[in-house]
């Protein structure tokens, strides 16, 4: 449980940080909490030369909530999002979620730029941002860009981002009044990755739908989305049953996987049904 | 100094002895991180082992190439079994009379075995070349399921081919280790060919660790110059551990010291001999530097010791009334690439044949077949004496079977089955003598205090509901009534490698009446140098608190077993009991002269000796300890001190009723404990708050085993559950509240009574939640699953069962 030999580097500041990823290309990373980062070195199934703190740059920091948007700086730890009132009241969802992370120990130092680039299936903020519909903004060399959550994930550690490109803040549309959010996961005991989990949001008309841990990447379904928008449920079961590719594991095998989405998502479409005014 | 001003009652209070609450004395270091555990230690030059391990289950070794590592600078040398070959050292002896790889000699025999050992001058150095040490395997055929290894051609053990006799008797086939039989065979089957009704299942307990929060590790220190070996490790038997050195390395028992410092838990995986000390103790000798060797997590779960593994072939035989009148069982005992399942010599498979429970079973028969796999050697007592938590499940399992067979309450069953209170000593179908029991009494208060009618009405209702689809949750009621054999144990039929399993206890009275006692055990967190000096406080009249209680250095404590399979308090703690009374008979006779009275004419009084018919004519015990250091007593020697070595006449059989209840939900297989209720008759009570502690850790780590810790391996022999992520151990959260009550039946031949209790609640709390899972079904057709009951297997029973529509 000993990671390889690395330079170790905290810019002040991102410009300094994508230089440094400029100069050692895919022999650096950066790390933010260090709790998925951590753990893969220590395995040694992550092996890098250079490794870029992010602590140190004040402007990845910082929950900021508009009229209609909500800003997470990258840096923002897991229990910054549980303990934000502001954020709580535009976004509820986002707090219902973070809760069902991993432990206090873990949420105090993993960050929430950490857990939607990390790009593990496991993870839990990547299909809660795609449920939101959020944007994530890239700086690198070439100066800044937005990817849409929904276009952000590959394949299993495989996103968008360019290894050069830092993945700085992350904005959020805040729900209209009225709808109904709720965050389902099945776990085997806390510090685990889910089993299965679902992020539902509907009222107004609208309704989105995504599931965690079921696929090589978050999955987000539109025609979900729509057959609940549109009051149908077991559409919505349905259309996710099919989008979902889950793989056997020591939580189970597939028809197990399968059915406990379905419960899932059920669960969390009934609950966030009830908390649409 | 003589104090007449307090009562009796209050001068037992002040000593703190036997029965009282105590906070343990070890705590004051542990809470405050100043525990000294031994990967604390530090020395001038300390090198660090680390291995290099097999990735396969089963594959010849080709070749073994050093070049790389052994270039980094710091790196000291890279040991492999031809370097250890010279010196006889490239096997050891296993403590179950087979022998085993200390470094892979020609192959590998599960995955994670040690096939080469680094030594550097730090551990991160060591780390990284060990990734470097690059070695050649082929792959073999990879046997991890007994019952296909005890057909197949792949042959795992080439060093024994054609050894038809192993250590234990014939060997049916070359995977084979061999067979032991209890009871009688032929008496049984004509039982169970006569009986009304005979229920037939499979037991499986299936394979998982004891997973101690400090791994296994060691300090190998040679002093060249002395020509002395100090090894200090995580030995659960210090003495045994020195023993087994001084004969495999050839130095003088004399010129090894071995300690155990403290030590973070050890639940049996600590027992054995393990690769890391022979390869450290190697090296230090080599280098005339110390050798540290500390396993990580992954190699504590892949490569030490596991536990359990035995697959049950249950059949039991009853009256249609229910009377028990047989029980056969058949096990198959996976041991993995070895043999070093840590029993007593006799008995290959432990005490398995205390299978017959708490029931009087007038016939039975059991025999084991152990067999060779692909997979880590050990089968340790986890928690439990040897193999009593694979007969406690098993038997409570049958007796569930029966019940469903029968169309009865398997609480009643039980009633009817259980051995008398009039029948102690109760000698045992399959030969043990039961010392003392008081089933009936601890069964009927443990279902009064559940309410065990309104919870069957309950679950009456509840069942309706779900059929009614007002509920997808069912209620399950998990019955146990479990006895153990612990304190293992006479000499007459209980040896390790030989040395017979008493132990011992040497108490020093210092003059000014304070006292120091070493023992031949070691805790491993039972809270030790609480509770003994509470014996001895009780015995001798000397506040607990100024007793100090020292474990662990084989240069200073009398030679002991050790601790595991809930012996020290039977067994050392008899001891305890018995040095003590050997300083209480010499302090009468120094009472006797102070007073001037014939040695008869005074008698014992709590913390001193009076004069009979004359209480206010009196020596303390403090005013004894400085007149046998500063008086001059014909025919006395000057001193006050003792030591006894207890060779107990028989085991104990401590017992205890457990119940849990548990919601299960049918959709998703989570289940949710609502209410765990532990009575445990342990004898002798000698710290309630320490035995409830035990419980309250015991019952944890059945409710992990239960529903869902394991060593699971895939069909390549890959173990899949080498993470914390995977192999479950319970936090805060997912433990749940317990109820913990007693009843107290003194054992009959213990010097004061006492039982032990540290394993009780492993043994029994495993089938209450399993029970508890079996009975949510029952209603619905369940007769038997496999644990660990984790989600998906939960998920599974009720699919099977038809209730996912
Ligand atoms: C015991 C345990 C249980 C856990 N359980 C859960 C769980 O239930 N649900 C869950 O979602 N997570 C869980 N996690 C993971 C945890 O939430 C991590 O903190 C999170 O996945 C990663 O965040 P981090 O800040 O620690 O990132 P790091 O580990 O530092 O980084 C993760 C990866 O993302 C990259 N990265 C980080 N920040 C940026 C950035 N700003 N720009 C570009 N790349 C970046 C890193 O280079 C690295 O590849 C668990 C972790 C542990 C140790």
């Amino acid at each position: 449980m000993i990671p390889a030999g690395f330079e170790y580097h905290r810019p002040g500041d991102i410009a300094s940080a994508i230089g440094i990823l400029q100069e050692h290309g895919d022999e650096a990373r950066v790390i933010a909490g260090g709790h998925s980062l951590i753990p893969m070195m220590k395995l040694r199934m992550a092996e890098m030369g250079h490794l870029v703190d992010l602590q140190a740059i004040e402007e990845l920091k910082g929950i900021e909530i508009g009229a209609g948007t909500v800003s997470l700086g990258a840096m923002v730890t897991q229990h910054e999002l549980i303990t934000h009132d502001g954020l709580a009241t535009a976004i509820p969802l986002i707090r219902e979620a973070a809760l069902q992370i991993a432990d206090p120990q873990v949420r105090y130092v993993g960050t929430v730029g950490g857990n939607v680039a990390n790009g593990d299936p496991g993870n839990d903020m990547p299909g809660l941002m795609q449920c939101l519909n959020a944007t994530f903004e890239l700086s690198g060399p070439d100066g800044r860009r937005s990817v849409a959550a929904r276009e952000f994930y590959e394949a299993a550690y495989f996103t968008a981002r360019d290894d050069e490109e830092i993945l700085t803040r992350i904005s959020i549309p805040v729900p209209g009044a009225g709808v109904g959010q709720a965050y389902e996961k099945q776990k085997r005991k806390i510090g685990d990755y889910a089993t299965a989990a679902a992020a539902v949001m509907v009222g107004n008309g609208h309704a989105s739908v995504a599931m965690t841990n079921l696929a090589d990447t978050p999955v987000w379904s539109e025609s979900a989305s729509n057959a609940l928008a549109d009051g149908d449920v077991s559409g919505c079961v349905a259309a996710m049953l099919d989008a979902i590719d889950p793989v056997a594991d020591n939580r189970g095998p597939v028809e197990f996987k399968k059915h406990v989405a379905a419960v899932m998502l059920r669960r969390a479409i009934e609950r966030a049904q009830s908390r649409a005014g | 100094m003589n104090d007449q001003t307090l009562t009796p009652e209050e001068r037992v209070a002040n000593l703190k002895g036997m029965g009282s609450s105590r906070k343990r004395v070890e705590d004051v270091r542990f809470t405050q991180g100043k525990g000294n555990y031994v990967d604390d230690i530090k020395m001038d030059g300390m090198l660090f082992g680390a291995f290099v391990r097999s990735p396969y289950a089963h594959a010849r070794v080709v070749s073994v190439n050093k070049e790389a590592a052994l270039a980094i600078p710091g790196v000291v040398a890279v040991l492999t079994a031809e370097d250890l070959a010279p010196l006889g050292l490239h096997w050891m002896p296993t403590l179950a009379g087979d022998k085993q790889m200390v470094l892979a000699d020609g192959k590998v025999l599960f995955q994670g075995q040690e096939v080469a050992y680094v030594v550097a001058e730090n551990r991160y150095i060591a780390a990284d070349a060990a990734e470097l040490v690059e070695v050649d395997y082929e792959e073999l055929p990879v046997l991890t399921n007994p019952f296909e290894a005890l057909k197949s051609d792949v042959v795992l053990r080439e060093d024994l081919a054609g050894q038809t006799e192993g250590a234990h008797g014939p060997r049916k086939h070359h995977n084979h280790i061999f067979t032991w039989e209890q009871g009688d065979k032929d008496a049984t089957e004509a039982v169970l060919s006569q009986a009304d009704v005979v229920a037939e299942e499979m037991v499986y307990y299936h394979r998982t660790h004891p997973c101690p929060l400090e791994t296994c590790g060691c300090v190998a220190s040679m002093d060249k110059v002395t020509g002395k070996l100090t090894l200090y490790g995580t030995f659960q038997a210090p003495h045994a551990i020195r023993t087994v050195v001084s004969l495999i390395s050839g130095l003088a028992e004399h010129n090894i010291r071995v300690i155990s410092p403290d030590i973070g838990g050890g639940f049996g995986n600590k027992v054995g001999a393990y690769a890391g000390y022979v390869c450290s103790v190697v090296a230090s000798i080599v280098t005339g530097q110390p050798v540290k060797w500390v396993e990580n997590r992954m190699e504590n779960l892949m490569s030490t010791a596991f536990a359990r593994d035995y697959w049950m072939q249950g059949k039991i035989a009853a009256t249609k009334d229910g009377k028990i009148t047989g029980l056969w069982c058949h096990t198959t005992a996976d041991h993995g690439g070895f043999d070093a399942c840590a029993d007593p010599t006799k008995f290959p498979a432990g005490f398995m044949n205390i299978c017959t429970g708490s029931y009087d079973i007038p016939t039975a028969y059991l025999a084991v077949d152990g067999v060779y796999t692909n997979k880590a050697p050990g089968g340790v007592a986890y928690r439990c004496s040897f193999r009593v938590t694979e007969a406690a499940y098993f038997i409570e399992r049958m007796i569930e079977v029966l019940a469903i067979k029968l169309n009865m309450d398997a609480a009643e069953l039980r009633r009817i089955n259980f051995i008398r209170k009039d029948q102690f000593p109760y000698q045992s179908a399959l030969g043990w003598e039961y010392d003392s029991g008081d089933y009936h009494t601890a069964w009927d208060k443990a279902l009064k205090a559940v309410d065990y009618e309104g919870l069957r009405a309950e679950q009456a209702q509840r069942v309706e509901d779900f059929k009614a689809g007002k509920t997808r949750k069912l209620l399950g009621i998990g019955l146990t009534h479990f006895t153990e054999i612990v304190g293992a144990g006479p000499v007459k039929n209980c040896d390790i490698l030989g040395l017979g399993m008493f132990d011992s206890c040497e108490i020093r009275i210092h003059p000014t009446g304070s006292a120091i006692a070493r023992l031949g055990t070691i805790s491993q967190g039972q809270g030790h140098a609480t509770t003994f000096a509470q014996i001895i406080a009780s015995e001798i009249g000397l506040p607990a608190d100024d007793i100090t209680l020292e474990e662990g250095d084989t240069d200073t404590a009398p030679y002991g077993l050790g601790t595991y399979g809930s012996r020290s308090t039977p067994v050392a703690g008899a001891a305890t009991a018995m040095a003590a009374r050997k300083i209480r008979a010499k302090a009468q006779m120094i009472a006797a002269y102070l007073l001037e009275v014939h040695d008869n004419d005074v008698e014992w009084d709590v913390d001193r000796f009076a004069v009979k018919g004359a209480p206010e004519r009196f020596k303390t015990m403090k005013e004894i300890a400085f007149a046998a250091y500063n008086q001059a007593i014909p025919g006395l020697e000057p001193g006050l001190e003792a030591v006894s070595y207890y060779d107990p006449p028989n085991m104990t059989y401590p017992f205890g009723a457990y119940i849990c209840v548990m919601e299960i939900d049918v959709d998703t297989g989570e289940w949710d404990v609502r209410q765990f209720y532990a009575l445990d008759d342990c004898g002798t009570r000698i710290n309630p708050m320490i035995i409830e502690g035990q419980v309250h850790g015991g019952v944890t780590e059945a409710l992990a085993i239960a529903m869902g810790q394991e060593i699971a391996y895939d069909e390549m022999g890959n173990v899949k559950t080498a993470t914390l992520m995977d192999f479950f151990l319970p936090t805060a959260w997912e433990t749940p509240n317990y109820t913990t009550d007693h009843t107290v039946t003194p054992s009959p031949h213990h010097p004061i009574g006492a039982k032990g209790v540290g394993e009780s609640p492993n043994v029994g709390g495993v089938p209450a939640f399993s029970n508890a899972v079996h009975d949510a079904f029952r209603p619905f057709g369940l007769v038997q699953s496999h644990m660990p009951h984790d989600h998906w297997r939960i998920w599974k029973i009720a699919n099977g069962l038809g209730m996912h529509g």
